[in-house]
């Protein structure tokens, strides 16, 4: 590295100076929920139950957290159920099926989904999905209750988890389409032609060459979704009608909250060991992304050897 | 197993470029024909008019005939993904499919269409497959790691494996062993002798030496100029096309006075 001179040698300094930077941010977005939240971790249920900082009937902090990583999950998960093969669809009616007009307006549709506001998504969602979608939950729901033992029910407003996930499918399916997009275009022409070769209709083109060689592209896009659906706040606040429950009623209202909501709707008016417990339940979101996207690196890693990245 | 092909006054085309001009020839079975040329002569596309795989292009088609045992590869009720399951082919560079095992990459072709084999079915043709392709005894310990792990020659012959599995009429190979060092390049030549017992093969190469070598008919290719459409010069045994060819243009190209 003795020969490296000038510029060479400055923007060495300005990227490795950008990799400490993030590191650095990381670090203290860490730190910060840590030492904030640790007053609420480590103050005694009697003190929460007397300064009132916990929703009634609660007399400790996990009674709270628990319910609400779950309503956070759940959110998130069913929106990457919804929007992933949806996702992966539009992909590859972009980067396979489509004319090459129709191809690159569908993308720029796709791509203008996520330039709408997630508050916008909010009245949406709120005021025009939610009294159309009910329909929809209440039939699945006494579908679903026809099944014995299994007692379903619906709310008549259609503000459920239901309907804030399928909001949030929406909200992710720019992503994760235009990643997974991307990844099935750079399928190598070769892997394509061989499996043609060989007699391979369209779809099985797709099967044998472009789908496996995408598979960790597309389970990147829908972490990079999950994250997205994770973290949303302004669309859930507006359309769930929430309640602190570990409740799997998810066409009902009143059940399930999201960390992020949460926080969002509490926040104004909290003071005191109240914003601890706030940040408290912050750490834990933080805590799951980065479970999740750890998961998610594994799930990839697990297969390198098969991923034509040779 | 292996079926003549006869070609008739077929003219390429890509939109409204003509790329390969009134090529008529026959391809006899059970023996090894390669197409030589100057880069550029159309030598590659008329090989990949014989199994359609040049219809992938959009804009790409032909006039005239391709007959394969009499049939018309392009007539109005003919599939291409029939054709190409009848016309194996073998490409430039080797491309197992990574994402599988060695052992899948020779089953891909055979499982395609959803067809189900029974396991010793497809132990059976995996054993017979990998040695056609004299690839048995180096992959047999591993035949579940990734194909894309073995060396150029050995992921070559594995193609070459997974063509030969789907049991076809007709072997295509697109300058099979421009990508390999000669050891491997050796490998495939010896191997190509073994399998034109049973298979059609048309090979197109750039060496001439490896034309001389490993075909029994040769036939040259040529191009007026940039924009002009490739032409079929002359074809003959492969004896007379190195040593008293017809054409002047033939006699320069493989004595090496140009292309």
């Amino acid at each position: 590295m003795t020969a490296e001179r000038g510029f060479s040698r400055g923007f060495r300094w300005i990227s490795t100076g950008s990799g400490i930077l993030l590191l650095a941010i990381l670090a203290a977005v860490a730190i910060f929920l840590v030492q904030q939240a640790l007053p609420a971790l480590t103050a005694s249920s009697e003190d929460l139950v007397a300064q009132n900082v916990l929703p009634q009937g609660m007399t400790s902090l996990w009674q709270l957290i628990l319910p609400l990583v779950f309503g956070t999950l759940v959110a998130a998960l069913l929106a990457l159920v919804i929007a992933t093969p949806i996702a992966v669809g539009i992909a590859l009616y972009i980067s396979h099926y489509a004319p090459k007009r129709v191809s690159a307006a569908v993308g720029y549709l796709v791509d203008l989904l996520a330039a709408i506001p997630s508050v916008v998504y909010g009245l949406w969602g709120g005021a025009t999905l939610a009294p159309v979608i009910r329909h929809v939950w209440t039939w699945l729901a006494e579908t679903l209750s026809l099944l014995p033992g299994l007692e379903v029910r619906a709310t008549a407003t259609g503000r459920s988890i239901a309907t804030a996930a399928v909001v949030l499918a929406v909200m992710i399916l720019p992503i994760i389409t235009a990643v997974s997009r991307e990844v099935f275009k750079q399928t190598p022409r070769l892997h394509e032609e061989a499996a043609l070769a060989l007699g391979a209709t369209e779809w099985e083109v797709i099967k044998t060459a472009v789908l496996p060689f995408g598979r960790s592209g597309v389970v990147s896009a829908a972490m990079l979704g999950l994250g997205r659906a994770l973290g949303e706040t302004m669309a859930v606040l507006m359309i769930l009608s929430p309640g602190i429950l570990v409740s799997f009623q998810i066409f009902d209202a009143g059940q399930q909250q999201t960390i992020a909501a949460f926080i969002a709707s509490q926040f104004p008016e909290a003071a005191g060991l109240r914003v601890n417990v706030l940040i408290a339940t912050g750490l834990a979101l933080f805590v799951i992304t980065m479970l999740i996207n750890m998961a998610a690196r594994w799930i990839v890693a697990r297969r390198k050897d098969f991923s034509g990245a040779a | 197993m292996s079926q003549r092909i006869d070609v008739t006054d077929l003219n390429i085309y890509y939109g409204d470029f003509l790329a390969v001009e009134g090529v008529s020839m026959a391809i006899q079975p059970s023996s090894v024909t390669a197409f030589i040329g100057p880069s550029g002569c159309g030598k590659s596309t008329f090989l990949r008019t014989l199994n359609r795989m040049h219809e992938v292009i959009p804009g790409a088609r032909v006039d005239g005939k391709v007959e394969l045992e009499g049939v018309d590869l392009y007539g109005p009720d003919i599939d291409p993904v029939a054709v190409r399951r009848n016309v194996g082919m073998v490409f430039q560079r080797p491309n197992p499919f990574p994402t599988m095992s060695i052992r899948d990459n020779v089953l891909a072709g055979v499982k395609l269409n959803n067809k189900k084999i029974a396991k010793s079915e497809a132990d059976e043709l995996v054993e017979s497959s990998l040695r056609g392709a004299n690839l048995w005894n180096e992959v047999k310990d591993r035949l579940h790691k990734p194909g894309s792990g073995l060396s150029g020659g050995q992921q070559q012959r594995l193609c070459i494996a997974r063509a030969i599995a789907v049991k076809p009429q007709v072997l295509l190979m697109d300058e099979p062993c421009s990508a390999l060092d000669p050891i491997s390049t050796l490998a495939i030549e010896d191997l190509i002798q073994q399998l034109k017992t049973s298979y059609t093969i048309v090979i197109v190469t750039h060496n001439m030496q490896q034309a001389a070598r490993v075909s029994d008919k040769t036939a040259f290719f040529n191009i007026a100029g940039t924009g002009k459409p490739g032409r079929l010069i002359e074809m003959d045994d492969t004896a007379t096309i190195f040593s008293a060819p017809q054409q002047k243009a033939t006699e320069d190209y493989v004595s090496g006075r140009f292309g």
